[in-house]
C-alpha cells in the first residue's frame, strides 16, 4: 500500500480537527478536536519516518504523545474549574480576555 | 609707591561697604566720610601722578599683579593693574571731578533722608570706574564695566518712588546690557584667538590674527562702547537717565561713565588700527551721534535733557576722533578730559538752578536768573563758553583739534567728516546759547508750582558753589594748559601713538571756520530767543522740532522695530512651533493611537477567532516557505 495515502488520511484528520476547533463551542469537543489534530500530526510524522527510512519521525511522535498527555491534564483541569465557576462548558462564555 | 595702585580702588570700595552696610548710626557723618574717602583716593592719584611725572617716558607705565583670580590649568585670570599715561589721565579725572561732585552733593542732597545711601552708591561708582580704567586685562575691565553699569542703575533709580525714575533706571540697565553682550563676545573672541585677555599679549599678537577676527572684535568693542557711551543706535537711555539726582548726571552721565566707551576704543587702539572696517564704523557712529545729540539738544525744554543731548553729541566727537586712528586718539582723550570739566560744571550749574527753583526743570519757566544767582551764572557761563569752543577756552582747543583731525583723515571721507563736525559745532553753539538765554536772560517767567509755592531763586550754599568754581577754572584753563607745547600729545602719545593728519585745510583756516560757525550758531539763537520774549507754552514748531522733542523718534523706532518686531517674531515662532513641531509630534501620536484603536478590535476574547488567526498565520508561513523553496 502506498504510504502517501497515510499522509492523505493525516491531512483529512487534521482538517476535521481544525474545523472542529473553529466551529464547535463545547470545550470538551474542542479539546477532542485538538487531540485529533495532534494525532493527525503523529500519523504524518510516522509516515515520514517510514518514507525516509529512519526513526526520527517516530521519536518525535513519542514526544508529542507525552506532551499531549500533559496537556490533557492541564486542559481538563482548566475546563473543570471554568465549569465550576461559570456553570457552562461553552468557550464563548469565557471571552473576558480582551481589551 | 606703585603698590598704592590697589589703594585707589580699595578706598572708595571701603567707603561703599561702610556706608551701605553701616546702618543708621552713620547717617550724620556718612556724607562727610564718603567725600573724605573720595578726596583720599584723589590724593593717592595725585601722588602716583607726580611719581609718574618724575620718571622718564619709557619707565612711566607700571604693572602690578595683585593675585590670580581664577587659576585653572592652561588658563589664568589675573587681578592685575596697569597704570600708564592713559589710565593716569582717567584716574585724575575720575577722582578729581568725582571728589568735587561728592562735595557738591553734600549741599544738593542735604534734605534727602537717604543721603547716606547716595554717598555709598557714589563711592561704589568711583571704585568700579577706577577698576575699569586700571585693569590690565579685558576680564577685569569687564568687572569694572558691569560695576559702573550697576552704580548707574542704582543712582538713576535713586528716587525709585517716582515711577519715571524706576523706569529710566531699568531702561538704562537693559540698553546697557545690549552693549555688554558686545563686550563679552569681544572678550571671548580674544580668548579663542589669542588664548589670553591681558592687554599686552593681546596687542602684541594682534597683527597675527586674521582680518575677519580683528574686524569682529573691533565691531563688538564698538557695540560695547555704543551701549555705555550712549551712541547711536543704543543712545535712547541717556535722556531718561536724567531722572537721577543732578550730581549723578554730572558725574556718571556726563563726565566719566559715559566716556568709558571712548576709553575702551582708545585702549584697544592696537586692534582698531588693524581693522579699517571697524574704524570706519566707529567714525560713522561718532558722526551720526554728534549730529543726532545736537539736534535733540536744540528742541528740549528740560534743561537737563538739553544737556544730555549735548553730552551725547560731545561723546560723538570723541568717538569720531577715536575712530580716526592715531591722528585722533590723543584728541579724543583730550576732549574727554576738558568735556569732563565743563559738562560737569554745566550740570552742577543746572542743579544749582533747580535747587533754587523748587526742582523746576522746564527752562520756559526760568528767565532772568542772572540777577538772582550771580555765581551760578558766571560758572555756568564759563562752562557755556568752553563747550561752544569760544577762542581761548578749553573746548576751543580740544574741539578744534578734532575738527582738524577729521579733515586730516583725507579724501572724500575727510571732507564729509570735517563738514559734520563743523555743522555739529554750529548746532552746539545754537543750543547752548538757547539754554543760556532761556535760563539766565530775558524776563522772569516762573510761576507757583502745583502746591502754590512761589519759587524764590537764591544762590546755592558754598559747599555747592566751590566745586562749580573749581570746575569753571578747569573749563577755562585746562585746554590751554594741554596745548602749551602740545604737552598733552607728548604725555599720551607713548600709549596711544600719534601721527599728524594731512589736513587739506590749514590750522588757521579751520580755526576761522569754527569761529564763523560758532558766531553763526550764537547769532541764530540770539535772534530766536534773545531778541524776543520766550513763550511760556512751547510753540508747535516744525516737523523736525517736534521729532527732536521726542528724541528724534528713537523710542518710537525702538518700539516699532524692536518691541513690535520682536513680539511679531515671537508670535510667528510660536505659531510655527504649534503648527509645525507640535503638529508633527501630535500627528504621529494620533496616528499610532488611532491605528491601535482599530487593530485592538481584533482581540475579541473568543478562542475560535484566536485559533483562526493562528491557523491563518501558520498557513501564511507554510505558503511562504513553499513559495521560497519553489523559487
Amino acid at each position: 500500500m502506498n504510504p502517501v495515502n497515510y499522509l492523505y488520511l493525516a491531512s483529512l484528520l487534521f482538517t476535521i480537527g481544525a474545523v472542529g476547533v473553529l466551529v464547535r463551542r463545547n470545550a470538551i469537543v474542542l479539546f477532542m478536536c485538538v487531540e485529533l489534530m495532534l494525532n493527525a500530526c503523529n500519523l504524518a510524522l510516522v509516515t515520514f519516518s517510514r518514507l525516509h527510512g529512519n526513526l526520527d519521525g517516530q521519536i518525535i511522535a513519542f514526544f508529542t504523545m507525552v506532551v499531549a498527555a500533559a496537556e490533557v491534564v492541564v486542559g481538563l483541569a482548566i475546563i473543570v474549574s471554568v465549569f465550576r465557576t461559570r456553570h457552562s462548558a461553552s468557550v464563548d462564555d469565557t471571552n473576558l480576555m480582551k481589551l | 609707591m606703585d603698590n598704592l595702585i590697589p589703594v585707589l580702588v580699595a578706598v572708595p570700595l571701603l567707603g561703599a561697604a561702610l556706608l551701605l552696610c553701616g546702618g543708621r548710626r552713620l547717617d550724620r557723618v556718612g556724607h562727610w566720610l564718603g567725600t573724605l574717602l573720595a578726596f583720599a583716593s584723589f590724593g593717592v592719584g595725585l601722588a602716583l601722578f607726580f611719581s609718574m611725572l618724575g620718571r622718564s617716558t619709557a619707565d612711566r607705565p607700571v604693572h602690578l599683579n595683585l593675585y590670580t583670580w581664577i587659576p585653572v590649568n592652561g588658563f589664568q585670570a589675573e587681578v592685575g593693574f596697569q597704570l600708564d599715561q592713559l589710565s593716569m589721565t582717567f584716574v585724575l579725572l575720575i577722582t578729581g571731578v568725582g571728589s568735587l561732585i561728592h562735595l557738591y552733593s553734600i549741599g544738593y542732597m542735604a534734605h534727602d533722608e537717604k543721603r547716606r545711601r547716595f554717598f555709598g552708591f557714589l563711592n561704589l561708582f568711583l571704585a568700579a570706574m577706577l577698576l575699569l580704567v586700571l585693569a590690565d586685562n579685558y576680564l577685569l575691565l569687564y568687572v569694572g564695566w558691569e560695576g559702573v553699569g550697576l552704580a548707574s542703575y542704582l543712582l538713576i533709580g535713586f528716587w525709585q518712588h517716582k515711577p519715571s525714575a524706576a523706569t529710566a533706571a531699568k531702561k538704562a540697565f537693559l540698553v546697557n546690557r545690549v552693549g555688554d553682550v558686545g563686550l563679552s563676545i569681544a572678550v571671548m573672541l580674544m580668548f579663542t584667538t589669542f588664548g589670553t585677555f591681558a592687554f599686552t599679549p593681546v596687542f602684541a599678537d594682534a597683527p597675527k590674527a586674521t582680518q575677519a577676527t580683528l574686524t569682529g572684535i573691533g565691531l563688538m568693542l564698538l557695540l560695547a562702547a555704543c551701549g555705555k557711551s550712549a551712541q547711536v543706535p543704543l543712545q535712547s537711555w541717556l535722556g531718561d537717565a536724567m531722572e537721577g539726582p543732578t550730581p549723578v548726571s554730572a558725574l556718571i552721565h556726563a563726565a566719566t561713565m559715559v566716556t568709558a566707551g571712548v576709553y575702551l576704543i582708545t585702549r584697544s587702539s592696537a586692534i582698531f588700527n588693524l581693522a579699517p572696517a571697524a574704524q570706519l564704523a566707529t567714525v560713522v557712529v561718532g558722526a551720526v551721534t554728534l549730529l543726532f545729540g545736537a539736534i535733540v539738544g536744540c528742541a528740549k525744554d528740560d534743561i537737563k535733557k538739553a544737556l544730555a543731548g549735548s553730552t551725547m553729541s560731545q561723546i560723538g566727537y570723541m568717538v569720531l576722533a577715536a575712530g580716526l586712528g592715531p591722528i585722533g586718539y590723543v584728541f579724543a582723550i583730550m576732549h574727554l578730559v576738558t568735556h569732563g570739566f565743563f559738562k560737569a560744571g554745566l550740570f552742577l550749574g543746572a542743579g544749582s538752578v533747580m535747587h533754587g527753583m523748587n526742582d523746576e526743570v522746564d527752562m520756559r519757566k526760568y528767565g532772568g536768573l542772572r540777577k538772582y544767582m550771580p555765581l551760578t551764572f558766571v560758572t555756568f557761563g564759563l562752562g557755556y563758553l568752553a563747550i561752544i569752543g569760544f577762542p581761548g577756552l578749553s573746548g576751543f582747543f580740544s574741539k578744534d583739534k578734532i575738527i582738524e583731525a577729521a579733515f586730516g583723515h583725507g579724501g572724500t571721507e575727510g571732507w564729509i567728516l570735517g563738514t559734520c563736525t563743523l555743522v555739529g559745532a554750529a548746532v552746539t553753539a545754537f543750543y547752548m546759547t538757547r539754554v543760556m538765554l532761556m535760563t539766565f536772560f530775558g524776563e522772569k517767567r516762573w510761576v507757583p508750582d502745583a502746591d502754590g509755592h512761589e519759587p524764590h531763586p537764591h544762590e546755592s550754599p558754598a559747599v555747592m558753589g566751590a566745586p562749580m568754581v573749581i570746575l569753571a577754572f578747569g573749563s577755562v584753563f585746562l585746554g590751554g594748559l594741554f596745548s602749551i607745547n602740545s604737552s598733552f600729545v607728548h604725555w599720551l602719545s607713548p600709549v596711544t601713538g600719534y601721527q599728524e593728519g594731512h589736513s587739506p585745510l590749514s590750522t588757521t583756516t579751520v580755526t576761522a571756520c569754527t569761529t564763523v560757525v560758532l558766531l553763526l550758531g550764537v547769532g541764530v539763537a540770539w535772534m530766536m530767543y534773545g531778541r524776543k520774549p520766550v513763550p511760556a507754552v512751547p510753540p508747535l514748531g516744525s516737523l523736525l522740532t517736534r521729532a527732536a522733542r521726542r528724541d528724534l523718534l528713537q523710542d518710537d523706532f525702538n518700539h516699532v522695530v524692536l518691541v513690535s518686531g520682536g513680539s511679531h517674531l515671537t508670535r510667528f515662532l510660536v505659531y510655527l512651533e504649534g503648527k509645525g513641531l507640535d503638529g508633527l509630534v501630535n500627528g504621529i501620536a494620533a496616528l499610532i493611537g488611532g491605528t491601535s484603536g482599530r487593530v485592538r478590535k481584533v482581540q475579541n476574547g473568543y478562542v475560535r477567532s484566536y485559533a483562526l488567526s493562528m491557523f491563518g498565520g501558520a498557513l501564511v508561513l507554510a505558503a511562504t516557505t513553499l513559495l521560497m523553496r519553489a523559487v
